[in-house]
């Protein structure tokens, strides 16, 4: 009973309660990284630093007006922000934060489950909260979210293929679906799979910035041409809960990266002895700090770079980085191919 | 008894949402009540243990497939009601009657038809796991078809193409 | 206990409901959809079929009918574009002539 019920839920409970908070932690951390970049301070009032920033943020959101545009679509515009906000949060179902520990005497695994399917899962929900955007945007009856939201699933539905495809040559490597396989076949190559597939690793950097709408690809949130994108009509919970649902991707997409290509939940030169004094850093610390790093970087090229043009992202997607994956595709095959019979030649 | 009730109430789900498919008024509702029932026909397959077809089915249906539908529904931004005009020749209660009978006929045919006793589990494939199982037929007893269904895809793609441009 | 008839009759029962819709609806995109439920009728048949069978090609079988699917949406909605292009109407029974 308690290892089948009371378990998983008290995981899920801490995964959900984490993630929040994490997201609106976020917030603070990208206006800090950013007012750095620029030497300004960035939010200093609330509490010390501004580290309660986020709490009155929340709070605000809460108390502000809920408004509904005029000949809106009632239901879908509710329904909008519910269905951007639900697939960030249920891909945390399948990510491993750390192997199975003892806690209080029983062995907990640290993902709240390991399904045969797990990549797909994550590639197959995400797919779906391009409906938050496209339904937004028609659902506000105003032209600037009409245009943002079809921008934003063109732009969506154009890098997922690349991102897909990229997933398919790691799948190739580890030889299974299954998140916390992938993770356990770094350890068995003795290296994180950046180096196996360093292209693939540009690839999915690339198109997940793209599938975050972050700069340099947020042509959706282009203030300068579409006011505020497709939420310019939302306001209120409805508004803080398209806002969440971004960072959250963001999380979610550095957490998947970090899994392929760091090693999720292993420390550097996993399986080598030689390194064994590393091991004093429990494993969800290296998934936390490789995350992170992620996040940062994250943040860092929106200080940084220009945002593209709509055309050019366009270009950018399909006729440079599919192209690229595909090859990437075929040459892992060739070369799995050629290893197996090999090994088979040997053994 | 937890296979009971995950029956009942995803059937519930995949008829009602069905239903209003087909009855809504606005085009978009539509859409939307398809990509909920694709999305209960997925947990229906998740219940019998077809985890690879049931994330193929939220991929392809709900994450592709009926977001094709929303953007034409969104493209087709029509001057005058769709339904205005009404052949008069058009019998749309003898259709009812007909798929009313169509629906006697299957569940008549489910019902009498002797379902084999299911056999003992025949290994089909030196791998285990669902998705292994799936992917090994498809790579083995099943390449030629899967093969035609690539090129099926690729045929369709460029017929696509050549059909969505300006002056056909 | 549910046994596959359970299946069976649900599967009959979206199929029909997609007759329904093929045969009252005249907004094409409607029309589109329901074949979409019929298609999908199917596969829950095979899928139950393979739960009983305890063999895997039934499932093979629904991912082939996911890609025809797929094939049969891309080039459909295709066609209804070009035609709307050419008739600002969606209605399937303005669409009585084979050649303007």
């Amino acid at each position: 009973m308690v290892d089948a019920v009371v378990i998983p839920l008290l995981k899920i409970v801490i995964v959900l309660v984490a993630t929040l908070t994490a997201v609106s932690y976020m917030v603070l951390l990208e206006r800090k990284v950013i007012a750095w970049t620029q030497a300004r301070l960035g939010p200093m009032r609330v509490g010390p630093h501004g580290i309660l920033q986020p709490i009155a943020d929340a709070l605000k959101l809460m108390i502000k007006e809920d408004i509904t545009p005029a000949r809106a679509d009632r239901w879908v515009f509710t329904l909008a922000p519910i269905l951007a906000m639900v697939p960030a949060l249920i891909v945390y179902a399948v990510i491993p934060f750390g192997p199975a520990v003892e806690v209080f005497g029983r062995p907990v695994t640290l993902y709240i489950t390991d399904i045969n399917v797990g990549l797909l899962y994550v590639v197959s929900v995400t797919s779906v909260g391009v409906y938050g955007i496209i339904l937004a945007g028609y659902a506000s009856n105003s032209k600037y979210p009409m245009l943002a939201s079809l921008r934003a699933s063109a732009q969506l539905i154009s890098y997922e293929v690349a991102v897909t495809l990229t997933l398919v040559s790691v799948v190739l490597v580890a030889g299974t679906l299954s998140l916390v396989g992938i993770v356990e076949a770094q350890r068995e190559a003795h290296v994180w799979y950046l180096f196996a597939q360093p292209v693939a690793f540009a690839l999915i950097v690339i198109g997940g910035l793209a599938e975050t709408n972050r700069a340099p690809f947020d042509m959706p949130e282009a203030e300068q041409e579409l006011t505020g994108g497709f939420h310019t009509e939302y306001s209120g919970m409805r508004f803080a809960l398209f806002f969440l649902a971004e960072y959250a991707n963001m999380i979610v997409v550095s957490s998947v990266a970090t899994t392929l290509f760091l090693g999720g939940y292993l420390r550097p030169f996993p399986n080598v002895a030689a390194f064994g004094v590393l091991d004093i850093v429990p494993s969800w610390m290296w998934f936390l700090l490789k995350s992170f790093a992620f996040l940062y970087f994250f943040i860092w090229i929106r200080a940084t770079l220009p945002r593209y043009r709509y055309d050019q992202l366009m270009r950018l997607g399909w006729k440079v980085l599919i192209p690229i994956a595909i090859a990437n595709l075929v040459v892992t095959a060739i070369v799995r191919v050629l290893l197996v019979a090999r090994v088979g030649a040997d053994g | 008894m937890g296979e009971v009730v995950g029956f009942y109430v995803l059937a519930t789900l995949i008829l009602v949402f069905a239903g209003l498919v087909i009855t809504a008024r606005n085009t978009t509702h539509s859409v939307l009540f398809l990509m909920m029932d694709f999305l209960s026909v997925a947990a229906l397959y998740v219940l019998l243990g077809a985890e690879f077809v049931a994330v193929i089915q939220i991929l392809v249906y709900a994450g592709g497939i009926v977001v094709l539908y929303l953007f034409v529904v969104m493209l087709v931004n029509l001057k005058r009601p769709p339904e205005s005009y009404r052949d008069p020749r058009r019998q749309g209660k003898l259709g009812v009657v007909l798929a009313a009978a169509v629906l006697v006929e299957m569940v008549a045919v489910a019902g009498y038809s002797r379902v084999a006793p299911a056999p003992v589990a025949a290994a089909v494939s030196p791998v285990v796991g669902n998705t292994e199982e799936v992917g090994w037929l498809l790579y083995t007893q099943y390449l030629i078809p899967f093969e035609l269904a690539s090129m099926l895809l690729l045929v369709a793609m460029v017929g696509a193409i050549l059909l969505s441009k300006r002056e056909l | 206990m549910i046994t596959e008839t359970h299946y069976l009759v649900l599967s009959a029962a979206l199929f029909a409901i997609g007759v329904v819709g093929v045969m009252v609806r005249r907004n094409i995109v409607v029309v589109f959809m329901s074949i979409e439920l019929m298609l999908n009728a199917v596969n829950i048949n095979l899928v139950a079929y393979s739960h009983h069978l305890q063999h895997t090609v039934g499932q093979v079988f629904a991912v082939f009918v996911i890609a025809v699917a797929a094939a049969e949406a891309a080039v459909g909605l295709a066609i209804l574009l070009a035609f709307y292009r050419n008739r600002e109407t969606v209605n399937i029974d303005d669409m009585n002539l084979m050649k303007w």
